[in-house]
């Protein structure tokens, strides 16, 4: 019934192939093919980020786009973010600063504190908060969020 | 010897969530597991007439496809329980886990499909006919008590469900002769949960036993079991309940849900797991929410703007089912009196039946829209008297001299409500303080000198914490010397395993790495009430603390007996009992639980009861009065009506605090929500009941750039009704934000007059406003 294609990406550096239906959103992919539920659903219809996932090193919202558009692209997910058991410097100062409290949306504000910053180093508390207001948090009211991406900027770009 | 406690230990949970290591409902795979879609009504009300599934039935990784009819007896026409009885009730509806012969609001449930995957299953739920037979919808509440309002059911005599209200002192005396009476109509709307996650059901058949295993993301999972166990007719040690990880609860996920019903009784049909995760549409249909209460109050008031009684009525929307019982409406009118010494009052709040999804509390129940009401009272005074809002809070507050303190009324359960404890003035003074609100009118002159329009509000509350009836908690002390808490209390994101293992840890003197803690499985602890309404860390600390005290104390009757010491000289730290001065005489508490659990060749200490472990209930000595102040700067652009949040301080008084970083992040995840409610948050109907908001482009959540910087100072007075002190702070974030929003607006708008009253408030409405104060003659800038 339904049509299917073959697709191959790389996800968290390994390389994961299969057969897919055309309709299935690549955040399905990622949560039922590939066993990686890290990554979450939150509206299903691009508005509140937490399926937040880097394709090609671009936060992309994984419920928006189809699992056969990520066809040879290499996808990180949240549990690829941190690197030989440390903790990348956003995750990190989201424990610091009290950024998470039910933890739903955390992946999906991490993966885009995380290709923010990647891009702009040195944001200040405005730049950090238009930054994640494509991505909803009912639990925290922001401001650890905020004080978490302040944090970890100042460690990314190497203090100063 | 509080090393943890009143520290900001960082959470524990959060190594996990924060690698994608959560484990959320829908993250649970079973074996052999089939997913359900459920085909739900497009009116908001209607007869059905018949429901044709043959081409859903027959389409491919179709498993099956059920009606109410296909539950069987006696599930064929027995309505769900309800939780919540009460003989206020005038007519007590529940749902049916699926329709029978008619539906009251658009998404009821209808059928399920259960197929081999979702996408399966929400192909062939499309493919379900439902013949309907259109009725009258009954849509805003203002209207459902008029005599020529359509009818929410279409057998009942009325709207109607319940009146209640609450009384005392003198209000007639109070009116008669005082020397100002003030009145004010509001309408009060409050959405809907938008936890992160929506809700979701898993049940199997576990085939070792027969019994029933089911996951639910919920905040109450021994009601869970309660309800279910009550509605199958099976006992409930058939029925285990987990609660896994739960991405946010905020009230609606406290509610038991007909998807719960349907779920393990599939899963018995079918013999097979069945799963099904609602999507946020759903969400927005069928997850209960707060909506709508209209307000209209009269204040009696001296020329100081002292209080001396208020008296008025409400009508709150009950939307289509009683399956929350009357605990939305009585947390409306129960706390009405809020800080203040209030001699007499007199409200009554008529509850009823709309088309609309079923109402029950959000974040805060209906304390937030009680606070609204009396703060409103007090704007109203301040405008009228020309008085400064602050001043006329100062008058009015329970003094610190004045705790225990009975406003003369009584709680749901018959006693009477009681204060415990607070400093209202120092909290208003501290919320000042952090305003700057001495200096306000100078910001408000250069602001006006720049033809811009800002504006300062104040509001305060307090919450009635710590609920009972009870919780209880086991903590265990392991061979390893590892220390293992269970309890039954759900966490949604609250951070319950750090908050009580450093409690643990600081009783038994070890590492709170050491400390581990699991809860919300049936099956893992006994009794259970919920985590809601600001009540685990209360109940729940306590029954930590105890039970960790009772091991404590076990642990050093069994040293004293092998080290033939004195009780007294011994001292509890590191991990092992030992002789005060002397750190080698001691042993480990991994030795004394080894001691007090052997095997075969051994034998329990002469005197003692095995396990180095206690478990322990607290039964609430009444609610911990929880208080605080909050006052926010706004701006509001008269050309568009955009509304700025310039800055939002907070003082704010929950007793001890036990991990301050936590207690700012409830406090700070409540105001946002209050600003939500404020600004953002509304159901929109069309006149059919049609839900017009059924996503985030439709349905606005408040979002990081819009919110202000939000500072917090705290005021901590103990609770004198549990050991600790402590006070709940899950939701008084919330109670006060709206009016401290609306009134900061209004304030801004002073020199047009305008008064906003209703919200939530949009520019749009801002510039109504405007226009109609302009219209009546208010001069700009005068
Ligand atoms: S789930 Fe993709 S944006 Fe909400
Ligand atoms: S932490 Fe719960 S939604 Fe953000």
């Amino acid at each position: 019934m339904a049509d299917t294609r073959r697709i191959n990406l790389t996800v968290n550096g390994e390389s994961h192939e299969g057969e897919v239906e055309t309709r299935m959103h690549l955040a399905d992919f990622l949560r039922q093919s590939a066993g990686l539920t890290g990554t979450h659903l939150g509206c299903e219809h691009g508005v509140c980020g937490a399926c937040t996932v880097l394709v090609d090193g671009e936060a992309v919202r994984a419920c928006l786009m189809l699992a056969v558009q990520a066809n040879e692209t290499s996808v990180t997910t949240i549990e690829g973010l941190a690197e030989d058991g440390e903790l990348h410097p956003v995750q990190r100062a989201f424990q610091e600063q009290h950024g998470l409290q039910c933890g739903f949306c955390t992946p999906g504000m991490v993966m885009s504190l995380a290709a923010y910053i990647d891009e702009n180093p040195s944001p200040d508390e405005r730049d950090i908060r238009e930054a994640i207001s494509g991505n909803i948090c009912r639990c925290t009211g922001y401001q650890g969020i905020v004080a978490a991406g302040l944090q970890a900027a100042v460690e990314i770009r190497g203090g100063g | 010897m509080d090393t943890y406690v009143g520290s900001s230990v960082l959470r524990s949970e959060d190594p996990r969530l924060l690698t994608g290591n959560g484990r959320y409902i829908d993250d649970i795979v079973l074996p052999n597991m089939v997913h359900a879609a459920f085909v739900r009504s497009e009116h908001a009300h209607a007869r059905i007439n018949g429901v044709d599934a043959d081409t859903a039935r027959s389409m491919p990784g179709v498993v099956a496809v059920m009606t109410l009819d296909d539950l069987g007896e006696p599930y064929n026409t027995k309505r769900t329980e309800q939780p919540y009885p009460s003989p206020a009730f005038k007519q007590d509806i529940t749902i049916y886990p699926l329709a029978r012969d008619e539906v009251c609001f658009v998404g009821e449930p209808i059928a399920v499909v259960f197929a081999d995957s979702r996408y399966t299953a929400e192909d062939a739920a499309a493919m379900v006919r439902v013949d309907y037979e259109p009725l009258p919808a009954m849509v805003d509440v203002a209207a459902a008590l008029d005599d020529d309002a359509p009818l929410a059911h279409a057998d009942s005599p009325d709207n109607l469900i319940a009146t209640l209200s609450i009384g005392f002192g003198d209000v007639d005396g109070a009116f008669a002769n005082a020397p100002h009476v003030l009145s004010e109509s509001f309408r009060q709307h409050r959405g809907g949960c938008h936890a992160m996650e929506c809700r979701g059901v898993i049940a199997s058949v576990d085939p070792a036993h027969g019994g029933l295993t089911m996951y639910s993301s919920t905040q109450s999972p021994y009601l869970v079991r309660s309800v279910v166990a009550r509605y199958l007719g099976e006992d409930e040690h058939n029925l285990r309940v987990i609660a896994p990880d739960v991405g946010g609860g905020f009230g609606p996920k406290a509610g038991v849900y007909p998807e719960e019903i349907v779920l393990p009784l599939a899963a018995r049909m079918l013999s097979r797991p069945v799963k099904w995760v609602e999507d946020r549409r759903e969400h927005f249909l069928a997850t209960n929410q707060q909506g709508d209460q209209v307000w209209s109050l009269e204040v009696a008031a001296d020329d100081d703007g002292t209080i001396r009684g208020v008296r008025g009525r409400v009508i709150g929307d009950a939307g289509a089912y009683t399956n929350y019982g009357l605990l939305l409406p009585m947390t409306s009118v129960i706390p009405l009196p809020g800080p203040y010494a209030i001699p007499a009052i007199d409200v009554k709040v008529d509850v009823a039946f709309t088309n609309t999804p079923t109402k029950c509390p959000v974040r805060g129940a209906g304390r937030p829209t009680a606070a609204y009401a009396m703060e409103r009272m007090i704007e109203v005074i301040a405008r009228n008297l020309d008085l400064d809002p602050a001043d006329v809070r100062a008058r009015n507050f329970v003094r610190a001299d004045q705790f225990p303190y009975q406003p003369g009324h009584t709680m749901v359960t018959g006693a009477s409500v009681t204060y415990d404890s607070g400093d209202f003035h120092g909290c208003l003074d501290m919320a000042k303080g952090v305003a700057d609100y001495a200096n306000f009118s100078l910001r408000q002159e250069a602001a006006r000198a720049e033809g811009r329009y800002v504006g300062i509000g104040v509001s305060s509350y307090i919450e009635d914490t710590g609920m009972g009836p009870y919780e209880g908690a086991t903590v265990r002390v392991e061979p390893s010397g590892a220390i293992q808490i269970l309890a039954g209390t759900a966490s949604q994101g609250q951070g319950h395993a750090t908050v009580f293992s450093q409690i643990v840890a600081d009783q038994l003197g070890v590492a709170f790495e050491d400390v581990t803690y699991q809860s919300a499985d049936t099956a893992l602890f006994p009794l259970g009430v919920g985590t809601l309404a600001s009540r685990t860390v209360v109940a729940v600390s306590t029954a930590v603390h105890e039970a960790a005290a009772q091991v404590r104390d076990k642990a050093i009757a069994l040293t004293a007996q092998v080290l033939e010491a004195a009780e007294a000289d011994l001292e509890v730290a590191g991990g092992r009992v030992f002789v005060k001065g002397s750190p080698d005489r001691g042993m480990t508490l991994g030795n004394l639980a080894t001691q007090l659990a052997p095997f075969n060749t051994g034998a329990v200490p002469m005197g003692f009861t095995p396990g180095l472990e206690a478990t322990s209930y607290n039964v609430t000595r009444g609610p911990a009065t929880a208080s605080g102040s909050h006052i926010c700067e706004v701006e509001v652009d008269i050309e568009t009506g955009e509304i700025t949040l310039i800055k939002y301080s907070v003082a704010h008084d929950c007793g001890r605090m036990l991990n301050p970083q936590l207690v700012e992040g409830q406090v700070l995840g409540g105001v946002v929500h209050g600003i939500g409610n404020a600004l953002f948050e509304r159901m929109h109907y069309d006149e059919s009941g049609q839900p017009l908001s059924v996503n985030y482009g439709e349905y606005f959540l408040p979002l990081a750039a819009e919110m202000p910087p939000i500072e917090i100072a705290h005021q901590e007075t103990l609770s004198p009704l549990n050991p600790m002190g402590v006070k709940g702070a899950g939701e008084g974030g919330t109670l006060p934000a709206a009016n401290a929003v609306i009134a900061a607006i209004e304030n801004a708008l002073k020199p047009f007059g305008v008064v906003v009253n209703d919200y939530p408030v949009d520019p749009e409405r801002i510039c109504e406003l405007l226009d109609e104060a302009l219209a009546g003659g208010a001069v700009p800038g005068g």
